[in-house]
């Protein structure tokens, strides 16, 4: 299969911006859902409101487009009802972080088998370039029009504190490590979540004078690195990129058989 | 199987109702006085091999049992009050996208965390105008243990039937009194069990095309149709669309499926009210004392009776009409500021003698409330 056949043509032109990152998401999401050739009816995509969001329509899975920031909420439903399903969780900053912060920690905590991506613009993008939880300080926004005062999460030190039992972070220039990282996200077995610094060039762009797309990406080449390469250790203030947490903990359905078997020996032991 | 007869309260009632329907998933966050339901349920449930989670709050758990009911289950969540506020938007999303699933309100005191251990029918309208949009609702409500296992049966019917949330409001007092419940064999009651598409794989299986009767069939998430599921309004895939043709008749569509089987979903009963001069319009545990209260005047050779509403939304205005029309006065009786009475002075207009008989106190209305009400009506005096 190609890439092709993994999208609903019929949905097309999609909604985003020229130059927004959110598209370099679905393709790097789509290339490793491809290369690890997963069954199409075993996907789940469920997400919240956002221009991120919208990745889930455009997908030929089973997907769940749902309300703002409570696409995890929804994800354990789904995923603990039919436990056999993959559940993949498109999401904004703001998403996943502002509204849906609640969740996210503690989907983190139950370790409950699903993907968290999280597609980073530091700004509201879908209602105009408010901002977010991930702006960070002197920000300019629709509603920072004096810069922000507000710090931001780390999203790889929330996740790793939360419980995730997979944690990496990657850049919309890092196409293919994006795909690798993915994949690695994909195929674990509990939370795991996967960070994508993603250029919103309509808003976070434009009210920062951050120059078009292109520039936006050179700027995730120059203040990124790989964990482990020389250029991080000459620079440790870069922004980390790469792998942080990758354990093998206990996953919440899978306990949660545990418990089924637990309440049958005790109703059996009634029963004598 | 023989009927088993159970000493339960009324929570233990509607969770023998539920699992008697067939629910399978459960996702709610503990709060008085409905906390009974989740804690039966997280025993039940996974004695049977099923899903029962305590959720981060009650948004998640809205949420969480509309996910598992895409995937085939048959969902419930349960909550007061405060909780109920929470569910709001994601009921509405439920009523959006038309997912089957069941929400219990144990209606306390409110605004706010008003009276967490006392009996309110405060949430009648916000169960019917909670989340935003015009969208039309189910809700049932009972009056006694027996009515509460059937009509927590006919709530996940319904759900089944209209694809959309039914809600359950029920209220403190009837759901922590204790009294006998009959458990109805196997079909004795009829189960509607979820109405899934015949269409095979690679047939174009459009999931928000309603047929000739207006049922719209269902596919798991996990089967063979992959479709897309939103609360945008969207187009007969389920993919968003602002078309205004698509929006209009969707928005019609959400609220007509409803409206129009008013007669399918009604329930209710009549006590003494053959030739009643006086009626009381009640229901949940106001209308014991109602119905107490009936029937004791009854004994007497008074002509006092009650309609005991069993659904409360969609209203049935048509039926209050016709079972009133002979009435001299009117009374309805509710433990809030006059949310059905509101309804049935839409239904009898002018023309006659509506009043309320209500408590607000976080007491139950007793029948010495009721009559103290009729006695100045009828003229007689305190
Ligand atoms: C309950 C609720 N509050 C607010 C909104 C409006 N809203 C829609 S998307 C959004 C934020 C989007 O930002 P983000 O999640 O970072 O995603 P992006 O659009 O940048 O991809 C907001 C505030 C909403 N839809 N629902
Ligand atoms: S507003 Fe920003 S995030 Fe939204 S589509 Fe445009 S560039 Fe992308």
């Amino acid at each position: 299969m190609s890439v092709k056949d993994y999208i609903r043509e019929r949905f097309f032109p999609h909604i985003w911006c020229p130059g927004c990152g959110h598209g370099i998401v679905l393709n790097s999401f789509l290339r490793a859902v491809e290369q690890l050739k997963i069954n199409k009816n075993k996907i789940v995509i469920t997400s919240g409101i956002g221009c991120s969001a919208r990745i889930s329509g455009y997908v030929d899975f089973h997907s769940l487009h749902t309300i703002h920031g409570r696409a995890l909420a929804f994800a354990t439903g789904l995923k603990l009802s039919k436990p056999k399903l993959k559940i993949i969780v498109p999401m904004g900053d703001g998403d996943a972080l502002a509204i849906g912060g609640n969740h996210f920690i503690h989907a983190a905590r139950r370790n409950i088998d699903v993907t968290a991506i999280i597609m980073n613009n530091r700004i509201y993008g879908m209602t105009g370039g408010q901002y977010s939880p991930l702006s960070g300080l002197n920000i300019k926004a629709s509603t920072a029009p004096f810069l922000t005062i507000e710090n931001d999460f780390n999203i790889v030190e929330l996740a790793k504190a939360a419980g995730a039992s997979f944690v990496a972070r990657t850049t919309t220039y890092h196409v293919l490590e994006a795909v690798t990282l993915l994949k690695k996200a994909i195929k674990h077995k509990g939370f795991s979540v996967i960070e994508i610094l993603s250029q919103c060039p309509t808003y976070f762009g434009r009210k920062n004078k951050k120059g078009d797309a292109c520039s936006m990406l050179e700027l995730y080449k120059k203040n990124t690195g790989k964990i482990g390469s020389k250029k991080l250790n000459n620079n440790p203030d870069l922004i980390k990129r790469g792998i942080f947490v990758n354990n093998n903990k206990p996953e919440y359905c899978e306990e949660y058989e545990k418990i089924i078997q637990k309440a049958a020996t005790a109703a059996a032991i009634r029963q004598i | 199987m023989t009927s088993k007869i159970k000493f339960v309260h009324g929570n233990e009632a509607c969770v023998r109702g539920a699992l008697y329907a067939g629910v399978n998933f459960f996702a709610g966050y503990p709060i008085t006085p409905s906390t009974e339901i989740a804690e039966i349920l997280s025993q039940k449930l996974p004695e049977q091999g099923d899903k029962f989670i305590q959720m981060e709050d009650e948004i998640a758990s809205m949420c969480a049992i509309i996910g598992a009911s895409l995937t085939g289950h048959k969902v419930m969540t349960a909550t007061s009050g405060p909780g109920f506020s929470l569910k709001q938007e994601a009921l509405g999303y439920a009523c959006m996208a038309e997912i089957p699933c069941v929400i219990v309100n144990v209606q306390r005191g409110g605004p706010s965390t008003g009276n967490p251990t006392h009996v309110s029918q405060g949430d009648v309208n916000q169960a019917r105008w909670g989340t935003h949009g015009d969208h039309s609702i189910i809700a049932l409500t009972a009056s006694n243990h027996q009515d509460i296992f059937e009509t927590t049966v006919n709530a996940f019917n319904f759900a089944e039937t209209y694809r959309t949330p039914v809600i359950l409001l029920f209220d403190e007092t009837i759901c922590h009194m204790r009294e006998k419940l009959i458990i109805p064999r196997k079909n004795d009651i009829p189960i509607v069990n979820r109405f899934r598409t015949s269409l095979k794989k690679h047939v174009d299986y459009h999931p928000y095309l309603p047929r000739e009767d207006g049922r719209l069939p269902m596919s798991d998430f996990g089967d063979v149709h992959r479709y897309n599921v939103t609360g945008l309004f969207h187009d007969m895939w389920g993919f968003p669309s602002n078309n205004p043709k698509i929006v209009q008749e969707l928005l019609h569509h959400i609220n007509d499926k409803i409206e129009n089987s008013i007669h399918e979903i009604t329930k209710y009963k009549e006590h003494y009210l053959e030739n009643a001069e006086y009626i009381l319009i009640s229901y949940g545990s106001s209308a014991r004392s109602a119905i107490h209260m009936a029937k004791n005047r009854t004994q007497r050779g008074e002509k006092i009776g009650v309609l005991e509403l069993q659904s409360l939304w969609p209203f049935p205005h048509a039926l209050v009409r016709e079972k009133c029309s002979k009435a001299k006065a009117v009374l309805v009786v509710e433990m809030n500021m006059g949310q059905i009475l509101n309804q049935v002075k839409l239904a009898l207009g002018d023309s006659k003698n509506v009043f309320l008989a209500n408590r607000i106190d976080g007491n139950l209305i007793t029948p010495t409330n009721i009559k103290a009400l009729l006695r100045v009506i009828q003229g007689r005096g305190v």
